[in-house]
């Protein structure tokens, strides 16, 4: 109950301290602390990332969703397939999923042609991949539960009883 | 052209000097609004743009749409197991602000008393006033949890005493009261046989523990005019929708009046707040989960400046005692705006039991807390 309530301040915030998380849910910073290593250790946390917005940066990224359609192997099912291409440095998240397709991919290249190659090269050729679909993503509108583009300002007056 | 002297009796805001002070300032962190920061969620929001395209632009009917009634009668039998009927004893209203007026003006006749449970909202007395009806405070205090007594009441009770209106949650202090204390009000209530206003604007906005529902006491239903509304729970302060729960002669009174001046709540917010009662809920469950976070985090901070401040256990208030810097309510709200650029809303503004006292209200952000507390930190050194 009390580490469901720390990861939640967590996954919101990543960089709120024990001291404070220990008084937001009534209980000891060491407590806190020890519970976040066991967490960590458990791997329940994986790992600590900052959600950027790269259009600000005038730095772009080609990002790509590939939808893949897969033979799957017996024994194996889609997880061999699956845990393969998941290696690739390029693809950001590998998902099984349900409808006409069975793998979706998230790719990240530095141009167009580089994502076009790399699953033209490394994905589409592997045999038990029947057929590939390449998606670009244009623009990123809201990106783990944040909103980037079209944001609300607050409008409440600045004393109300 | 004279005014009515029953406006004159009304004194004038105490603090409107503050608030132009406020407004004509940059980078002000205010802890002085009594409203959330989120926006309403985004569902409901949708659920009126399509009522608007389909065209749901009318009155409606002067109790309100029957869809929104049913709802509110479902919800009060889930929530609190009394149940109220949707032809005749739900009344939906112009926010809670409505409500208090209309039932002042319903049951109040001239020189009546009402008593009126302090620090609480700045309506009720003029509302009661307006009615012709004369406010009697009763000053909780800080040494019993801001909670009325039942020997508290029981002094104030004349023959004229009609009604008793209170808050809890409450807003300025935060204060909740327990079932049991409820129930020894209640005896009170039976035994003087006077009308209960129960303004419980902020029942969902309880922290540990659950909300006791006035009128789900035992023989409280029919002695109570149970006020309720969308603003603070649903984030939809600015809608202006609220409702009032009673028996069918008194909310039927109070239609009359609701009849004749106002005829009906806006349409759109009707039709918002039918998908805030079907949808809401784990909205309503996200922000009351922040809300209690950010309670904690600035209730230890000022007690760590050296402020005392009492618990709340509802609403989104907290109210520590400035009494040991040496300043009143007002010089201590004043300075820290000036000196550190704070808005909080000195307390005296909420009955005189209030002074001494500042209200803090955590519905901002994290950050704009610690950074408040900071500021306060700084004010309190200069």
């Amino acid at each position: 109950m009390k580490e469901e309530k720390i990861l939640k301040i967590l996954e919101d915030d990543a960089r709120v301290g024990a001291g404070d998380i220990a008084t937001m849910i009534g209980a000891s910073e060491s407590q806190v602390k020890k519970s976040i290593e066991k967490l960590e250790k458990e791997d329940i946390i994986r790992r600590y990332k900052t959600i950027i917005n790269w259009d600000k940066v005038g730095k772009e990224y080609v990002y790509a969703m590939i939808e893949v359609k897969i033979t799957p192997e017996r024994g194996a099912g889609y997880d061999a397939i699956a845990e393969r291409i998941a290696k690739f440095t390029e693809v950001i998240s590998v998902r099984l999923i349900s409808g006409d397709h069975d793998l979706s991919l998230l790719v990240k290249g530095q141009t167009m042609k580089d994502v076009a190659f790399f699953v033209a090269e490394k994905i589409a050729p592997l045999e038990q991949i029947q057929s590939t679909v390449t998606h670009f993503i244009l623009r990123t509108y809201k990106e783990g539960g944040d909103i980037l583009y079209g944001k609300e300002e607050p409008k409440r007056l600045a004393i109300t009883l | 052209m004279k005014i009515a002297d029953r406006i004159q009796q009304i004194p004038p805001s105490g603090i409107r000097k503050f608030f132009e002070m406020v407004i004509g300032m940059d980078d002000v962190i205010s802890l002085g609004v009594g409203e959330p920061d989120f926006v309403t969620p985004w569902s409901i929001r949708e659920a009126c743009i399509y009522s608007l395209e389909k065209g749901y632009t009318s009155y409606t009917s002067n109790w309100g749409l029957r869809e929104l009634r049913d709802e509110l009668s479902l919800q009060m039998e889930s929530d609190y197991g009394i149940y109220y009927n949707p032809e005749d004893q739900i009344l939906v209203t112009t926010g809670v602000s409505e409500a208090i007026d209309l039932c002042s003006r319903a049951i109040v006749n001239p020189r009546d008393e009402v008593i009126v449970v302090e620090p609480c909202y700045v309506s009720y007395n003029p509302c009661i006033v307006l009615a012709g009806g004369k406010p009697v405070p009763v000053s909780t205090s800080i040494s019993n949890d801001f909670k009325v007594t039942p020997e508290q009441i029981k002094e104030k009770i004349t023959k004229k005493t009609k009604a008793i209106i209170f808050n809890y949650p409450n807003n300025p202090t935060g204060a909740v009261m327990r079932k049991k204390e409820l129930e020894e009000i209640a005896d009170v209530i039976v035994e003087y046989d006077l009308i209960a206003i129960s303004d419980e604007v902020y029942d969902r906005l309880t922290y540990e523990g659950r909300h006791t529902c006035f009128a789900s006491l035992n023989g409280m239903q029919d002695r109570t005019i149970l006020l309720n509304g969308f603003s603070k729970s649903y984030a939809m302060t600015g809608w202006r929708i609220g409702y009032a729960l009673g028996t069918p002669k008194i909310i039927g009174a109070m239609l009359k009046v609701h009849q004749y001046t106002m005829l009906c709540a806006p349409i759109t917010a009707q039709m918002a707040a039918i998908d805030a009662l079907k949808n809401g809920k784990e909205n309503v469950t996200e922000m009351v989960q922040e809300y209690d976070r950010r309670r904690r985090l600035i209730v230890k901070g000022l007690n760590d400046l050296g402020l005392d401040c009492f618990e709340p256990r509802g609403a989104f208030y907290a109210f520590p005692s400035i009494k040991n810097t040496g300043m009143t309510s007002k010089e201590f709200a004043e300075g820290l705006l000036k000196e550190q650029k704070v808005a909080v809303v000195p307390g005296d503004v909420f009955g005189k039991s209030g002074s001494g006292f500042v209200r803090c209200a955590y519905a901002v952000s994290r950050n704009e807390i610690k950074e408040a507390l900071r500021r306060i930190g700084n004010f309190l050194q200069g």
